[in-house]
């Protein structure tokens, strides 16, 4: 900013243009909530619908849950604080701090699949009520998301190990961040409404 | 010019971070522990759960950091309208239902018509 004045305007244009390019990501994001909006609602219509099988009380273990919260938590915090270090133009700390969110994100997502592997083995996948149904696609959808979220993350791991923090990648990885954070968003209420409040009706 | 040094801070990643920590531990120990009765707990972690949503968008999405016009926040709220037309609604729709098709009221409604011809 104190360089030739010349310098000035593709700055100022360039700063107009990752605007434009934060904004139109952030539209996919509210769109994004409307998707997870209209699986809340059917969760929240279908959850009594245990068709003489097991509610979410006698299924879930908030203790399990609150693990995978906290991962996802501590994931999107240090994701926050990557993005400040790919902006100071520090490479070396830009990659081992987005190697933390990774690794928890890692960490959640087979603590998830671990979870949806034993009610499945015990006879209760998906087929078995409504209320699973709902439960499966609710959350699915939200580890689909997490699981794009994570080979997104490996891909500019790699980008900014070969070329480096470029104006694109520090704008690809600001990108990232909002999507992870916005993850963690919807993981709030899942955490909320389906195991929280599955706890004690 | 620019607000680089204010947007360079990890102090509001931070803040969001041990708020949002707080949110959720006061939420599971409340029910773990069963602080309160049912009603109270259902209204309790949902004030926490919505504290943390404005915690998260505040300092972690940077809501309200915009310059300029507000196109964020509009598209933001107009989200917020969608999903609670949404929810709101479906729930709202679905409960009734069932309450209008037990087959009790579904034959009275049968007999009215044929009354009706």
């Amino acid at each position: 900013m104190n360089e030739s004045t010349a310098v000035v305007k593709p700055e100022a244009l360039q700063r107009e243009d990752n605007d434009r390019t934060y904004f139109g990501f952030w539209v996919y994001l509210m769109t994004d909530c409307v998707l997870f909006a209209t699986l809340f609602a059917t969760y929240a219509v279908l959850r009594g619908n245990t068709f003489g099988g097991p509610s979410g009380k006698d299924l879930f273990s908030l203790q399990y849950v609150l693990a995978e919260t906290l991962a996802l938590l501590t994931s999107s915090f240090t994701c926050g604080l990557a993005v400040l270090a790919a902006r100071r133009g520090d490479k070396r700390l830009t990659l081992i701090f987005f190697a933390i969110p990774f690794l928890l994100g890692i960490t959640f997502l087979s603590l998830e699949l671990s979870e949806f592997a034993r009610l499945a083995h015990e006879g209760n996948s998906w087929r078995r009520s409504g209320f699973l149904s709902a439960f499966f696609t609710l959350v699915g959808t939200h580890g689909a998301h997490i699981t794009a979220g994570l080979i997104w993350m490996a891909t500019m791991m790699a980008q900014v190990l070969r070329r480096g923090l470029t104006q694109s990648n520090v704008r690809k990885l600001t990108l990232l961040s909002l999507f992870w954070h916005f993850l963690d968003v919807i993981w709030i209420f899942i955490f909320t409404v389906v195991y929280l409040l599955g706890a004690i009706s | 010019m620019k607000p680089d040094t204010k947007a360079l801070s990890a102090k509001p990643y931070v803040f969001g971070f041990v708020a949002s920590l707080a949110f959720t531990l006061g939420a599971y120990f409340s029910i773990t522990h069963h602080l309160f009765v049912r009603r109270e707990l259902i209204a309790l972690i949902s004030i926490l759960a919505f504290a943390q949503l404005l915690t998260q968008l505040i300092f972690f999405l940077h809501l309200l950091d915009e310059h300029g016009p507000r196109w964020k926040l509009l598209v933001f709220f107009s989200m917020i309208g969608v999903v609670l037309i949404l929810v709101v609604g479906s729930l709202w729709i679905m409960n009734n239902l069932n309450y209008h098709m037990s087959l009790q009221q579904m034959y009275q409604y049968l007999n009215n018509q044929g009354d009706g011809i």
